[in-house]
């Protein structure tokens, strides 16, 4: 029974969440504005919100002087690559581990998600001089080996605890019918089991996306995706706020899109099943 | 039931995955210790030579290690306060009936969804600018000096920087966990008469206990190894102001070239984490079997 409030106080309560929520987005806001603006409106006194002359340069100057695109599709490369990959390697261990638990499985768990928790510094120099020696450094194929490492606890957790809810006695309805094995996955688990492999896909790519330590500390030009390459803006020359606004911008706004159609899956997958 | 021909399939199918992340867990943590009791520098190439614990010695009475300790310590705890106080509120706040709840829910989780180095150089160059920035011009208009933020406030300003990405997190927790308390329970406290603050108190804040648990473990994990937004920011200054331990251990490797004293300080931060680990496995574990 839905509880019955009064208009005034919905209201009231509208203003302020709004309020605050506009408040919250504002810099991401400010950002796209900033990217459509000439470098002098950028950083004009007092600033210009909406009426200021609209243009697009920025965006082509930025791909001109540095070749946005190609860091774009590194970051592309690395998130898509490092999370199908570790799709691959979990899948089974998920299954495994959801379908035909031991006693041990809780444990193998536990030490999986103790993995994710070792500070990356921990492994960053002997990593950084492996790399160094076999010629990994500033590689796209070298990224992506790490990622899929880094990601690959979350992955099979989360993988886990959606198969874990796929019903076992559906399984042996199945067989009790007559189905064989391949027909038993191919028309049974494998539509039961689509969802939560979705869900994990964009979890992990989002991830991946964003990740900043390794991909700071691994690439520095060819093999940069983009949270190398905005990093690069921390050094300015000359004007360039609307540049960084641009730039800023066409990286936020893939992942940003994928996020807000993800907000309950992120819950489930960062907190490891623990909040659902 | 399982047999033993599932049992062992089980075992092939997870293998790669348990093998993968033992190598990745054990072989660089092994060379990281290996290389904490060496003199190695990279500068001074096959001169390596054991040498005890003098790094770690080194490393824990180099005072910038007691600075980046502590300014570990703020920053994780800064976040913290202000995540958890400002996810509650956000949480309270649309959990209630409101016009777009959609909408405001949406921006209000979209600082997590953007990429650590963007928002660090939007807010230090946009916002935190001491000439162009916005907050600068907000300080005049209202008749203040702006304050350059990053040169005299370097650890609240990255504390800033990282409660606005962790923010969205905190609420997004606290929400589902608030969504999933009983309606009924709320409203026969109310029809008790109990007001606001004791209904939050004796039933929204026990019923959201573990959330804030979570919360708070999940953080600090990831927030004892903040680094771009340091990298990007402030590289660390002025001094050693705004270093925390990650930043130290990257200063000391890949700027100084001192490998040894590097990896000695990399095992005192896992250490550190580890602490924090145990904690948040036994939490979860628990969780596990309920």
């Amino acid at each position: 029974m839905a509880r019955k409030v009064s208009t005034r106080r919905k209201l009231v309560m509208s203003a302020i969440a709004w309020t605050l929520g506009i408040l919250i987005f504002f810099p991401i806001l400010w950002t796209v504005l900033t990217s459509f603006k000439s470098e002098g409106d950028a950083i004009a006194s007092p600033p210009v919100f909406l009426f200021f002359h609209w243009t697009t340069e920025n965006y082509a100057e930025v791909q001109s002087r540095s070749d946005y695109v190609l860091h774009f599709w590194n970051s592309v490369v690395m998130s898509l690559g490092s999370t199908l990959l570790g799709l691959v390697i979990a899948i089974p261990a998920a299954w495994a581990m959801a379908f035909s638990p031991t006693r041990r499985t809780k444990d193998v768990l536990m030490w999986m998600l103790s993995t994710k928790m070792m500070p990356p510094v921990g492994a960053l120099i002997p990593i950084y001089l492996i790399f160094r020696d076999v010629g990994l450094l500033d590689t796209r194929i070298g990224l992506v080996v790490v990622l899929t490492l880094i990601n690959l606890p979350i992955i099979v957790w989360m993988l886990y605890t959606y198969f874990k809810e796929i019903p076992g006695e559906i399984l042996e309805a199945a067989r009790m019918d007559g189905a064989s094995l391949a027909k038993e996955i191919v028309y049974v688990l494998t539509p039961m089991a689509i969802p939560g492999i979705a869900s994990t896909l964009l979890l992990n790519i989002i991830l991946a996306w964003n990740e900043a330590f390794w991909t700071l500390n691994l690439t520095t030009s060819k093999a940069a995706p983009l949270t190398t390459f905005i990093a690069s803006y921390s050094s300015p020359e000359g004007l360039f706020y609307a540049k960084l606004s641009a730039a800023s911008t066409m990286a936020i706004a893939p992942i940003l899109i994928l996020g807000w159609f993800s907000q309950k899956q992120l819950v489930r997958g960062l907190t490891f099943g623990a909040v659902k | 039931m399982a047999t033993t021909h599932t049992r062992s399939a089980a075992r092939l199918m997870m293998a790669p995955s348990v093998i993968l992340l033992f190598a990745w867990m054990i072989v660089p943590l092994g060379m990281t210790i290996y290389f904490s009791f060496l003199r190695y520098n990279l500068l001074m190439p096959g001169m390596e030579e054991f040498t005890g614990f003098l790094n770690y010695s080194f490393f824990l009475s180099d005072p910038a290690f007691f600075d980046a300790l502590t300014n570990t310590l703020l920053l994780v705890g800064g976040v913290l306060a202000i995540t958890i106080i400002g996810g509650i509120a956000f949480a309270l706040l649309l959990d209630q009936p409101i016009f777009g709840q959609g909408i405001v829910r949406i921006l209000v989780i979209a600082p997590f969804f953007v990429m650590p180095t963007v928002s660090a150089l939007v807010w230090k160059n946009m916002f935190m600018n001491p000439v162009n920035g916005l907050l600068a011009w907000i300080a005049r208009s209202l008749g203040f000096q702006p304050v350059d933020f990053l040169a005299s406030v370097p650890l609240l300003s990255v504390i800033i920087i990282v409660a606005w990405q962790w923010l969205p997190f905190a609420t997004l927790i606290m929400l589902t966990a608030l969504q999933s308390l009983d309606e009924e329970q709320k409203e026969a406290a109310e029809m008790d008469g109990a007001g606001f603050v004791s209904r939050f108190i004796y039933i929204v804040l026990p019923h959201m206990a573990r959330a804030i648990t979570v919360v708070i473990l999940i953080e600090t994990i990831f927030l004892l190894s903040v680094f771009a937004e340091i990298l990007v920011t402030t590289n660390g200054g002025p001094g050693t102001q705004s270093t925390n331990l990650t930043y130290l251990v990257y200063a000391q490797a890949l700027l100084q070239f001192d490998i040894g004293g590097a990896s000695a300080g990399g095992i005192v931060a896992v250490i550190l984490a580890n602490i924090v680990a145990i904690f948040l496995v036994r939490l979860i574990g628990k969780n596990l079997e309920a």
